[in-house]
């Protein structure tokens, strides 16, 4: 059996103890709230802390409130996201496709956003690791997917980071001397062993979607119906005016970098058009171009750049009005 | 930094009994379930969250026992396939499976179970799709998955019939 | 002949303890004083070990013992023939895997750290990574016994000219396949406790699918008399060929038990079961079968390169089943089979539902459909026209008994109304269909005895209980209760009123195991002999009470009644304490041998099976034409099952292999990655994990649609024949047909992705060969053939010297 390694356990009663024990206790003390990313790594000693912090016991961190925007505390867990009344559609669409229902019962909405970046040379065991003398992102000095490669090119494989980038959502981060609010693109690095711009003694207490009026959606696309991280994900926000003219667009990419990022070009022609055939088209092949895909996922790399655009498309279409039910129901094998 | 204990102890409430237990500290639910409480029925095919054979309830939600702290045990229900049944008289749903075949090797059997029994208490008449989605999570190798189906639905329509019958 | 019990849908008789966690897999087993064991494995494909040093892991608080290739100077192997594995290496690894070392200690955790305290020194060897590279370097060899360099097997067999046959044919169809290799994945990972007994002999429990081959080969591995030696199967938490090899770690544990008088249990964590594997060797194919030009087989020549990864395994037997069932379903009067299996440096392949048949299924499957296109037939009245006679004799001597293909065929045809929707469905739409035929056990046993195949011992007593003993191990597929339909259907009792004993070497007479679909043929045959002799005796004390003659008593409901007066009748327990009054202790055997192959020629015993079972399958698709995405709304088959024992397990059995079917055709592939060779000489498994090792969810199932065709064989106890790995093979090539229907593109190699089917409508839009494959097959280097005469050519069994200058190549 796969087993934990041994570790020291810290039930904080609040953000600000829990910021004081990181600090305390630097490197050596991670954070643990559902637990579903860590303890895999943990157990196949990616990560090995000496301490763990668990954030389980802050009620503070489950708290939901819906005023001039959303609110919703890191620590809520993605199933308690998908209950939330007026949910916006990417984020719902987002976190009922993480993994598995048990695994959305558990993995917290704050933890998905901070998801380790994923490699398939890096997730695997420990003696699997070593039969290849390890790779970049842990213990080694290569990136095997990339050789020459001076970064880790480990893949960005949250679904909510792209859905709350489209969303134009913040999060604040609280640490032991003070706090900050960012958007959540700004939190992320395109690199895949530092991919978090949070600091050492940082803990993601909230997320806050403002009310801008967007039609929004998100297309993931993976293997199987479930468990499965994605090869690629598409959010797009749309905030329309009269007449079906766009007012204001935001497309985030995820699984096609060592981030979640949002597409500026695109973003920028799309607004004041209309959702025509051409348009799409147009849109859709710039997103695609931006999607990089290497050989380091599920699935055949050339087949992911090429169907990108196909699905980028398939989410424009979705927010023109388009009935695309069958598509998602043959993609993604369940009404989201 | 203090030094780890070597062993913790516990209350933890299994099937809607307290024990106290004491396990090292390191270990997960299943490790604590099947180890120290020498609960095997919940079953393990990985140990990092791929297939859902750990599935249990914590307080009545499925989770799956493997990436649960044993730590973060305490104060909270856990019901596993051993408290399924009442008594001799099997639950609907594990008379389903061994009526209908949806147990095969009977390996992933308890995790699906468990699954299973939040679904009907959250959702008594749950679709086709919604049976398919619920159990998604919970890899089998047997079946192909179709007796498993028709024995939730089963279980469902032989649960309220049962309800039927209380009420009169 | 009316059947109280046999082809009633019945909760399985071991149902309640799967659903109550109470069945006790092996790694549920707990003793006092039992330590935990774990394995050193290889970080390198291939490569000597010029040192190891254990001091420190044997320092290491919590450790008991550190075992290493010293402690276990004997080699084995499953079969006779591939004796070539150490249960730690010798020197010697093979495999990214291959366990070097052994640390047994307090708790897993502890020995889990004493592994990092193991020095080994490895001087580096060549990695071989594939069937290419094993035949273009002879040096550095894997092992020092096989044929030449890194060739383990090499054969050919032809039954008639068959040159000859395809240069008279109207047409002859050249085509190039590859099946890309895959695993088991039963969600039971293996495990094993070894404990000494009070006598100081060893017990293992097990998850094995065949205790007596582990009881005979460990008696050879530990050098310690089988009688001191007790295996128990545990109920397997799935098997579909993975736990028939004796492992290294069963042996490990066994040592150490015997060593400490202790017990020791082993449970490999997922990515060891992927180093175990023995699963689906990758095979690439080159088949060329000539026709008629309405539609009729004259010969075939079917090529196979097998890449067997680092051992033996059961590989010699696979290396016979990629050609040797391909005459059985459809008429072919000239065969010929060229079959070569190579070492590399990857987890050893052997047996996985459909052991070896799969491969040329897939590919005869999709010829035929190329033939049907060719000559403008369907595909559906094509294979009709040419299903295998029943009760016949093959090219290669195998004999046939009952064939349900047909209905099969019209079965499925009809129910997925294939009439109006093949070639009719709008573009990205189509269907597609495929046949196969499978054993219902081999004929022979992996070793060369004369004894019978599955052995049956009954106990009744005066309480009324029935005890069944074999040794036959229930894996999933519903053994235990097909043991117990068949005595209770006999004795007109119940068969929750029997108690069954089985899979354990002490207890239990010899079943040879749960492979090759032979259980129910043959541990039923040996009931059904067992329960009779036990019948006669209680028929003749209880008639002797009730006063008429034995052949005119009815057991049935549970109940002894006279033929003619029903109102008149005994319980069974009464009749039983009578034949014990009358006879003393009861007890009855049975036991079976398959029927002899009329086969003599050298390798005529792999192929010979008492019965074969038929299937046919239509599979429908969607294909994305932008994106090569494949959905599958539906699947339709039918199985020629013989008799049905228990249609509830039966319809699991096939829905399963469907399952496993569609997995292999679609995602499943046990596939490795090569680092820059410049840089590095690994070769690691690519995703040894549950996530990214693809198995289908309950999302990704499409319905199913199941038909049993009865067609009672008499071989087979109440006619019934295998239904556990035969439904599977039709699966993947019905796919691969329905891709090409809906949007016209062949993907002739395994799995089915949408970056394939995308190139190939790319090189259909190009006006290039719309297709995806193996481009060609290499030069290898295949003996001269045994050359057997067919059964009407005159031929007699046996070879038939050629002269060379006859000989073809």
């Amino acid at each position: 059996m796969m087993r934990l390694p041994w570790f020291d356990y810290r039930a904080p009663r609040s953000v600000a103890e829990a910021a004081k024990i990181l600090a305390g206790e630097g490197p050596e003390a991670m954070l643990i709230a559902g637990g579903t990313d860590l303890l895999p790594n943990m157990k196949r000693r990616h990560q090995t802390p000496k301490v763990l912090v668990s954030l389980r016991g802050i009620e503070d961190l489950k708290k939901f409130s819906n005023g001039s925007g959303m609110a919703l505390g890191s620590g809520l867990t993605l199933s308690e996201v998908l209950k939330i009344d007026k949910i916006p559609t990417a984020l719902r669409q987002a976190a009922a496709q993480v993994a598995t229902v048990h695994l959305r019962n558990m993995g917290t909405l704050g933890g998905n956003l901070c998801l380790d970046t994923r490699c398939t040379y890096y997730n695997q065991n420990y003696e699997w690791r070593k039969a290849i003398d390890f790779c970049l992102k842990k213990e080694g000095d290569i990136c095997w997917v990339a050789t020459a490669s001076k970064r880790c090119v480990a893949v960005s494989s949250t679904d909510t980071a792209p859905a709350m980038i489209a969303l134009n959502a913040n999060i604040r981060l609280v640490g032991s001397s003070g706090e900050r609010e960012i958007p959540v693109e700004t939190l992320y690095n395109n690199d895949g062993i530092e991919y978090l711009f949070r600091k050492p003694d940082e803990v993601l207490t909230e997320i806050r979607i403002p009310h801008a009026g967007y039609k929004s959606t998100y297309w993931k696309l993976r293997r199987r119906g479930a468990f499965d991280f994605p090869v690629l994900g598409v959010a797009v926000a749309l905030r329309f005016s009269s007449g079906n003219f766009i007012d204001e667009a935001r497309i985030a990419l995820g699984a096609a970098a060592s981030r979640p990022f949002l597409v500026e070009k695109a973003s920028e022609f799309l607004k004041g058009k209309k959702l025509t055939d051409e348009v799409i088209a147009e849109v859709s092949a710039m997103v695609a171009s931006r999607a990089k895909p290497l050989d380091n996922t599920d699935m055949d790399l050339y087949w992911r750049k090429e169907v990108a655009d196909d699905f980028a498309g398939y989410a424009l279409r979705e927010l023109r009005g388009d009935d695309m039910r069958e598509t998602r129901l043959r993609i993604a094998r369940h009404l989201v | 930094m203090s030094a780890i204990p070597e062993r913790v102890h516990l209350k933890v409430r299994v099937n809607g009994e307290e024990s106290p237990v004491s396990f090292a500290p390191y270990k997960t639910l299943l490790e604590v379930l099947r180890e120290d409480l020498n609960l095997t029925g919940t079953k393990h095919g990985c140990e990092l969250g791929e297939c859902g054979a750990c599935a249990v309830l914590v307080d009545g939600v499925p989770q799956l026992s493997c990436l649960v702290l044993g730590v973060e045990c305490g104060g909270r229900h856990i019901e596993t396939v051993e408290g399924l049944a009442n008594g001799s008289e099997l639950h609907p749903l594990q008379a389903a499976f061994a009526d209908l075949g949806a147990a095969q090797c009977g390996y992933c059997t308890p995790g699906i179970l468990m699954t299973a029994k939040a679904l009907l208490e959250r959702d008594p008449n749950p679709s086709r799709e919604t049976v398919k989605e619920a159990i998604s999570g919970n890899l089998c190798r047997c079946t192909g998955y179709q007796q498993i189906f028709e024995a939730i639905e089963e279980a469902a329509v032989r649960m309220k019939s049962k309800r039927r019958i209380e009420i009169k | 002949m009316s059947l109280k019990v046999i082809g009633k849908a019945r909760r399985r008789v071991d149902g309640r303890a799967k659903v109550t966690g109470l069945t006790k897999f092996a790694d549920d087993i707990v003793l006092p004083r039992m330590l935990h064991c774990r394995l050193l494995r290889s970080p390198h494909p291939h490569a000597e070990i010029e040192e190891i040093n254990t001091g420190k892991a044997q320092q290491h608080p919590g450790v008991h013992l550190v075992l290493t290739g010293k402690d276990f100077p004997v080699t084995f192997g499953i079969m006779p023939v591939a004796q070539d594995e150490y249960p730690l290496a010798n020197g010697r690894v093979r495999y990214v895997g291959d366990p070097i070392a052994a640390v047994i200690a307090n708790d897993e955790q502890t020995a889990t750290e004493a592994l990092d305290l193991i020095e080994v020194k490895f001087r580096i060897l060549k990695t071989i990574a594939n069937s290419e590279e094993a035949l273009q370097n002879p040096e550095p060899r894997i092992h020092d016994y096989g044929e030449q360099g890194n060739i383990h097997r090499i054969q050919s067999y032809e039954f008639g000219d068959v040159a000859e046959a395809l240069a008279k044919s109207d047409h002859v169809f050249d085509d190039v396949f590859f099946y890309e290799g895959n695993t088991h994945l039963p969600i039971e990972q293996h495990a094993s406790v070894a404990a000494p007994d009070g006598e100081g002999k060893l017990t293992l429990w097990s998850s094995t699918q065949v205790p007596h081959y582990i009881h005979r080969a460990l008696s050879r591995a530990l050098q310690m008399p089988a009688s001191h030696i007790r295996v128990i199967a545990c109920p397997n938490g799935g098997g579909f060929g993975g736990k028939c090899d004796l492992h290294n770690h069963e042996i490990v544990v066994s040592r150490a038990a015997l060593k400490l008088g202790r017990p020791v249990k082993i449970c490999l964590n997922r990515e060891e079961v992927f180093y175990m594997h023995r699963g689906r060797h990758p095979v690439l194919m080159r088949m060329r079968t000539g026709v008629t030009k309405d539609g009729k087989l004259t010969g075939m020549h079917l090529q196979t390169l097998l890449d067997g990864g680092g051992y033996g395994s059961y590989g010699p037997a696979s290396t016979f089943y990629t050609g040797v069932l391909q005459t059985v379903t459809y008429e072919l009067p000239r065969y010929k089979f060229d079959a070569c299996r190579t070492f590399t440096n990857k987890p050893p392949c052997g047996p996985k539902r459909g052991h070896g048949t799969p491969q040329p299924r897939f590919g005869q499957e999709i010829q035929l459909d190329k033939i049907a296109e060719k000559l403008k037939l369907d595909p559906a009245e094509l294979r009709l026209n040419i299903v295998a006679k029943p009760n016949s004799l093959t090219a290669n001597w195998l004999k046939i008994g009952t064939i349900g293909l047909a209905e099969c065929i019209k079965q499925v045809v009809a129910r997925s109304d294939w009439k109006n929707r093949y070639k009719k469905l709008p573009f990205g739409r189509g269907i597609g269909l495929a046949c196969s035929s499978y054993l219902s056990g081999a004929g022979l046993p992996i070793y060369w005895n004369k004894m019978p195949h599955s052995g049956v011992q009954l106990l009744a007593d005066r309480s009324g209980q029935i005890t069944v003993f074999c040794g036959a191990t229930e894996i999933g597929q519903g053994s235990d209760d097909v043991l117990a339909a068949m005595v209770a259907e006999v004795l007109g009792i119940d068969p929750f009123e029997i108690r069954c004993v089985t899979g354990d070497t002490a207890l239990t007479p010899v079943d040879l195991g749960s492979y090759s679909s032979r259980v129910t043929v043959m541990m039923g045959n040996a009931a059904i002999q067992a329960a009779e002799k036990l019948k006669a005796q209680i028929a003749e004390a209880a008639a002797e009470q009730m006063e008429v003659i034995p052949t005119r008593l009815v057991f049935s409901l549970g109940r002894v009644f006279i033929d003619a007066d029903p109102g008149k009748s005994i319980s069974f327990k009464e009749a039983v304490e009578f034949a014990e009054a009358k006879f003393g202790t009861l007890g009855a055997v049975g036991s079976y041998t398959p029927p002899r192959a009329p086969g003599r020629y050298k390798g005529a015993g792999v192929g010979p099976s008492p019965a074969y079972s038929y299937s046919a399958c239509v599979v429908e698709v969607e294909v994305d034409k932008a994106t090569g995405w494949i959905a599958v709304p539906k699947i339709w088959i039918a199985h020629d099952i013989g008799r049905t024992v228990n249609p509830v397990s039966a319809r699991g059995q096939v829905e399963g292999s469907v399952y496993m079917g569609l997995a292999e055709a679609l995602m499943e592939e046990q596939v490795f990655r090569r680092l820059p060779p410049k840089m590095s000489h690994a070769l690691v498994h690519k995703m040894p994990s549950l996530l990214e090792y693809k198995s289908p969810t309950s999302l990704d199932m499409p319905e199913v649609e199941t038909i049993l065709i009865e067609d009672p064989d008499p071989n087979c106890p109440f006619g019934a024949k295998e239904a556990g790995q035969g439904p599977l093979l039709p699966v993947m090539p019905a796919l691969a047909n329905a891709v090409f229907d809906a949007v016209g593109v062949r993907i002739d190699e395994l799995p089915i992705t949408p970056d394939k089917i995308l190139k190939a409508l790319e090189l259909k839009a190009k006006g290039k060969t719309p297709r995806v494959g193996p481009e060609s097959f290499p030069a290898v280097p295949y003996p001269k053939p045994i050359f057997v005469l067919p059964p009407w050519e005159g031929g007699d069994g046996k070879e038939t010297k050629r002269d060379d200058a006859v000989a073809v190549v």
